[in-house]
């Protein structure tokens, strides 16, 4: 056990140090904000700071996984107001599916053009009476000549309405359930989609609803064969950052709760001088150290090739239960704020303590995407539990899969 | 850089485990809850003979010189087993002496502790909630105490005492009749019996640097409750997720429903990840002192909550069954009850944290 940067690691964040001082900010005359980041992303790439998880045939950084040094390039590209690696789905869920499964033509036409985000993909799972449950899905597609004709409906697609591609996954087989379908590429920019837009709780639309009507994809868009699709939608992302996400985001927000019970006077009074609101801050740190230590054993038996174990699989809950407890911190802090939010398009067009109602909203989003509470309190109880499979006679053995 | 264990920390905590689980144990927990023994000598004695008490003594005094990780994984071990052993007292005095006492003094008492030869506690609290070093009320007058010390843990058995003394300072005391006398206090948790120790002008040796070993000794009790309250919580899920396996009602087994099977993820999920908040609180008590009694009362307060609320929602799963004297969940319930008050309870050390935070 050593949570100390070792010399090894300083001379890593010293070399980083200088490969940052030398190329960002890079020149004006390299283009506008857009063409300097791509600029940028492509040296950190070929530095192996940034997509770390590709190879580099593809232009990716291809390194072993290692998350220190991934929390000491998140640290200096903060330092250095570098733009950091894109977290877009494509990168995250699309390209190290195509990797473990892709043709070498899917691969080469998509990963280099992923990873530069001219492709920006929304992902294509949920319907309308296939969430929790999705092996229920009812989205066709059928192969007719060198074509696949798309027909249904899929719902909580993130920015459909602003990307080029899908990753979805559709029924394509006879067989029952899981058993027939398939993981298939879209382009969503044809006249068989239609996408609308959903108004969600916080005034955003940022999910879509995409219609197929007669849609077409290419029959060699097909990624691991024909009824494969959910062996392939649930491969392993071995992603360094996953799993401090979360951590990292609630640091933040223990930060700004601290700042808020600063700010707030109450009766003259700072609020962070009340004994009971200073216990129930404490009490979110714990939570938020037991994540970040449990999150560090994680990887670090994960990185020697040790099985990791159960606390993955209770981190969305833990994390759930936390920001309801945070939830309940600031509304008593906000007051009469509470009462005020004008919708916008995000937190960032938001003023003061709306900001905090945006987040209150959010929370509600983690509890549910992802898998919603009671879905993973299956996976919890059969997985680590090893209780008993629900539903087992009627869904069959994938009913209560970590699905999306 | 890396935060799991090594193959010889897995073989350590391993081996205790082996040593409170081994055949006849269950039987001498059983003697003890029922009041037909007063302790497990027997797993004492094996864990005397592994090496227990000198985990973290140096090797220059008879010990091991290992660190606060390896022992928490011992108290997270024995926390699992129930174990009735002198164990808290013993290296909690242990180390009191280790930090603050001079060359002589560790010359002189730690041999005799690391080899278990002699077994030693601590006698801290004058009164109710009195666990900080600046509770402390007993005066010495001179070299000598008199005055009453509770909440002892193995206080019948104990040769030697380390007492808190007022301005927190510390001071050995070895169980001398007719000065020093323990009375058992009709205590909750019968694997950790508790005395009343009244010194009558009883002659004690002063810790050199009494205020430093007295912090240090402070923070290793609430990292070794916080482990010992992870091992207990742990002992109480696996124990009401087996008897959801075999218990049956309205025709099926308890763990098929799903209300049920919901219940116990959610004492799942909040166990397990405390693990990682009391290797950081050990972690941190050998590498980032400056940090140490912030991370030790945040893991102590929360591990200790959790195991209180683990073995009463655990209790309440199991049903009727869970209520009686026969079933040994209750043993882990008692254990619960006493992590969460003996050190220092919970809201006060939250509030510690947050001051230490520098909020």
């Amino acid at each position: 056990m050593n949570l100390s940067y070792s010399k090894e690691y300083d001379d890593y964040r010293e070399e980083l140090r200088a490969f940052l001082a030398a190329n960002w900010p890079l020149p004006d005359s390299l283009g506008d904000l857009r063409e300097r980041t791509a600029e940028f992303h492509r040296r950190a790439a070929k530095a192996g700071y940034i997509f770390r998880h590709i190879p580099v045939k593809y232009g990716g950084g291809e390194q072993q996984l290692d998350f220190l040094q991934s929390e000491i390039i998140k640290e200096e590209f903060r330092r250095a107001g570098a733009p950091r690696e894109p977290e877009v789905i494509g990168i995250n869920r699309v390209i190290p599916v195509l990797l473990q499964w892709g043709t070498e033509e899917q691969k080469d036409f998509f990963i280099p053009r992923t990873m530069s985000r001219e492709f920006l993909w929304s992902q294509g799972y949920s319907e309308p009476n296939a969430g929790s449950d999705l092996a229920a899905l009812r989205t066709r597609a059928e192969l007719v000549g060198d074509k696949w004709i798309i027909n249904g409906q899929k719902v909580w697609s993130s920015n459909a309405y602003k990307c080029q591609y899908m990753n979805a996954l559709v029924r394509t087989e006879s067989a029952p359930r899981h058993l027939g379908i398939s993981y298939l590429l879209i382009d969503l920019q044809q006249p068989g989609i239609e996408i609308r837009r959903i108004k969600q709780i916080t005034g955003e639309s940022e999910f879509c609803e995409v219609f197929f009507n007669n849609a077409e994809t290419p029959a060699d868009w097909v990624v691991g064969g024909r009824g494969n699709g959910w062996a392939v939608s649930r491969t392993t992302l071995r992603h360094e950052r996953s799993g401090f996400r979360s951590v990292n985001w609630l640091d933040t927000i223990l930060r700004r709760i601290v700042k808020l019970a600063r700010e707030t006077i109450r009766d003259g009074t700072p609020a962070i001088e009340e004994p009971h609101l200073r216990r129930e801050i404490a009490r979110v740190q714990a939570r938020l150290y037991a994540m970040r230590y449990s999150t560090y054993r994680d990887l670090s038996m994960e990185a020697a090739g040790e099985p990791s174990g159960d606390y993955l699989l209770t981190q969305k809950l833990y994390l759930t239960d936390t920001i309801h407890l945070v939830e309940r911190l600031t509304r008593d802090l906000l007051a009469d704020d509470y009462l005020l939010m004008s919708p916008g398009e995000g937190r960032d067009g938001l003023k003061g303590n709306a900001k905090w109602i945006y987040n209150s909203f959010h929370s509600l989003k983690i509890a549910i995407a992802g898998g919603s509470s009671n879905i993973q309190r299956n996976v919890v109880g059969e997985r680590v539990l090893g209780l008993p499979r629900d539903n087992a006679g009627v869904g069959g053995r994938e009913a209560s899969g970590m699905d999306q | 850089m890396n935060f799991k264990l090594s193959e010889e920390q897995h073989q350590l905590q391993d081996a205790v485990r082996r040593i409170v689980s081994a055949a006849g144990y269950h039987e001498r927990l059983r003697a003890v809850v029922d009041g037909q023994l007063s302790w497990d000598e027997g797993s004492w004695r094996d864990l005397v003979e592994f090496g227990v008490p000198g985990i973290v003594v140096s090797d220059r005094f008879g010990g091991i010189g290992l660190t606060m990780i390896e022992l928490a994984l011992v108290a997270e071990a024995l926390g699992y087993a129930g174990a009735a052993t002198p164990f808290l007292g013993h290296v909690l005095a242990t180390i009191a002496i280790a930090e603050g006492g001079s060359e002589q003094q560790r010359e002189k008492w730690l041999p005799m502790l690391a080899s278990g030869e002699k077994i030693a506690s601590v006698a801290l609290s004058d009164q109710n909630d009195g666990w900080a070093p600046e509770d402390w009320r007993l005066a010495p007058n001179g070299s000598r105490i008199s005055g009453r010390k509770i909440n002892v843990p193995a206080g019948q058995i104990a040769d030697i005492f380390v007492v808190g003394l007022a301005g927190g300072q510390l001071a050995v005391v070895e169980a001398l009749t007719p000065t020093v006398t323990a009375e058992a206090m009709d205590g909750i948790d019968m694997t950790r019996p508790l005395a009343a120790v009244e010194f009558s002008d009883a002659e004690t040796e002063l810790l050199e640097n009494g205020s430093a070993g007295a912090a240090r000794m402070h923070d290793a009790a609430l990292v070794l409750l916080a482990a010992d309250a992870f091992g207990g919580a742990s002992r109480i899920l696996d124990m009401t997720r087996d008897y959801s396996l075999v218990r049956e009602a309205f025709g099926a087994k308890l763990a098929q429903f799903q209300a049920y099977k919901h219940q116990l993820a959610n004492l799942a999920v909040e166990v397990i990840p405390t693990r990682g908040l009391y290797w950081f609180a050990a972690y941190a008590f050998e590498n980032y002192v400056e940090r140490s009694s912030h991370a030790a009362c945040l893991a102590k307060a929360h591990s200790a909550e959790l195991f209180l609320q683990t073995a009463r929602l655990g209790t309440e799963l199991l049903g009727g069954i869970g209520f009686t004297w026969e079933y040994d969940s209750q043993i882990w319930l008692k254990r619960a009850m006493f992590d969460f008050a003996w050190g220092g309870r919970p809201e006060r050390l939250f509030a510690k944290a947050a001051d230490l935070a520098g909020w």
